[in-house]
């Protein structure tokens, strides 16, 4: 029978052992070594069953099936775009992902997306050598026209984004900012000047104080606050 | 690209930044001396997020031929690629070479320093100043940065120990660099017809024109350069000039 080292919500560095044993499976953020599971991160550890995970306290963004992202285009090809997602890794962007338009054969690609311009996609697959593709079908994904970007620590998006989006609902109703949130830590602003200094300066509020309880109370109070 | 710009005139015309602060608002200011224990002087400025470290070493050596009792005065500056994804390591680039060149021409027009007094023997020994300039982060207005830190650090220098053979570096004397002036940098950036000062990287990508104005505690200007690819009026550099004096005032204080 294996056994736990750690305790739930134990904060590990790492190197750290998290558990023994072939009962445990490895999570997110460790890997096995031998009999033990060892944490690969800086963070909480979880046991969620028999799976042994760490969710982060800091790091970069590691990119996920599935995850909504804001990327740059920094490339155009014969085939699609590149782009750059806050990420070690590049990601395409192949053309019939990338619209619900019809692409004439040998179209000029820059006049749906130049380089330098910015969009929500959604990854679709990440290969195991950490090739990344993108697709911009689907709700809410499109072009990011006019705005600014800003940039958080990815290990925080959960709390920006707050338990089923009410965070950042908040934020956008209190301040008539759109807002879009990547998982990546990319955030997109667009509003009136104050409004949007305002919700930046929030988020980044957000950020540091991400480990406090009852945050969201005290963001409501803040905005409040500052919208008097 | 362009977008991104009329984005940004947007929140110009309407008086504020995309930090929420004035066009002619500096961010928070500090200044540290004494931050290298192997360096003769040294400082470190923190403008906002930009941080930015000056060395300076002082060693004996010939003097030039055409100036045979004048000390020596070198300015190098190191773009790091850790203080911004967008330097590349290797030899100084265009950016890091006129970095250090404006930060000289600033110490050097103003004599804050009199060289004349760095001379030991005439023709042979002279004193040689080399300061060395490394920003450690780079969220915009290295120019105004790089400057403060270099004559926060000359402030700082003591001589070393020098027997007229070898120089103990190991021991400092009492005696400070002959410095009568203190020349401040201000930059003035122009993004379409606005003018602002303490630029971020963000800003800093839209730059049209930009002017940095060297001037000492009396608003004499010591030195100035342009940059950017825009032209730029008379007015214009009238009003950079004001407005670049009016802040160099509130940064002596800091020094």
């Amino acid at each position: 029978m294996g056994k736990l080292i750690i305790k739930e919500k134990e904060v590990v560095v790492p190197g750290d052992d998290l558990a023994e044993g072939m009962d445990y499976l490895p999570g997110n953020g460790t890997y096995r070594d031998g009999e033990k599971i060892v944490a690969s991160k800086l963070g909480l550890a979880s046991v969620d069953g028999r799976a042994v995970k760490i969710i982060a306290l800091s790091g970069q963004y590691s990119p996920k099936r599935g995850d909504t992202v804001i990327g740059k285009v920094i490339d155009v090809t014969i085939n699609g775009w590149r782009f750059e997602i806050n990420c070690a890794y590049s990601s395409m962007l192949s053309m019939k992902d990338a619209t619900s338009q019809f692409i004439q054969r040998g179209a000029d690609l820059t006049q749906y997306y130049n380089i330098g311009e910015w969009v929500t996609a959604t990854i679709t697959n990440v290969t195991s050598q950490k090739l990344i593709d993108l697709t911009m079908k689907g709700p809410g994904l499109r072009k990011l026209v006019g705005g600014r970007i800003i940039k958080v620590s990815p290990s925080k998006v959960p709390r920006i984004i707050g338990k089923m989006g009410s965070m950042v609902t908040m934020i956008k109703t209190q301040t008539n900012c759109r807002i879009t949130v990547g998982q990546n830590g990319l955030i997109w602003l667009q509003g009136e000047p104050k409004d949007e200094i305002l919700a930046a300066e929030t988020i980044k509020k957000i950020e540091s104080e991400s480990h406090i309880s009852g945050l969201t109370e005290k963001i409501e109070a803040f905005l409040k606050q500052k919208t008097k | 690209m362009n977008s991104q710009k009329d984005y940004m005139m947007k929140f110009l015309n309407s008086g504020t930044r995309f930090d929420g602060r004035k066009l002619e608002e500096y961010r928070k200011v500090s200044v540290e001396y004494g931050v290298s224990k192997n360096a003769e002087g040294s400082a470190r400025v923190k403008i906002g997020k930009t941080e930015v470290l000056a060395g300076i070493k002082l060693s004996v050596g010939k003097p030039f031929p055409d100036t045979p009792n004048d000390g020596v005065l070198m300015v190098g500056a190191e773009l790091i690629p850790m203080s911004n994804p967008e330097f590349e390591s290797g030899p100084p680039g265009i950016q890091a070479i006129e970095l250090a060149r404006v930060i000289d021409r600033g110490i050097r027009e103003s004599k804050a320093i009199d060289i004349r007094k760095l001379c030991i023997e005439k023709g042979e020994k002279v004193w040689l100043m080399s300061v060395d300039i490394v920003p450690v982060n780079d969220d915009g207005n290295l120019f105004d940065a790089a400057g403060l830190a270099t004559v926060a650090a000359l402030k700082d220098t003591l001589f070393p120990k020098y027997d007229g053979v070898e120089i103990n570096y190991k021991e400092k004397t009492k005696e400070g660099l002959p410095m009568s002036k203190e020349p401040i940098s201000i930059t003035v950036i122009k993004i379409g017809d606005k003018l602002l000062i303490d630029p971020t990287t963000d800003e800093e990508k839209m730059i049209e024109a930009r002017l940095t104005i060297a001037s000492i505690k009396d608003k004499t200007i010591c030195a100035l350069q342009k940059g950017g690819e825009d032209p730029l009026t008379l007015e214009e550099i009238d009003q950079m000039v004001e407005l670049g004096l009016k802040k160099a005032e509130e940064l002596h204080k800091l020094l």
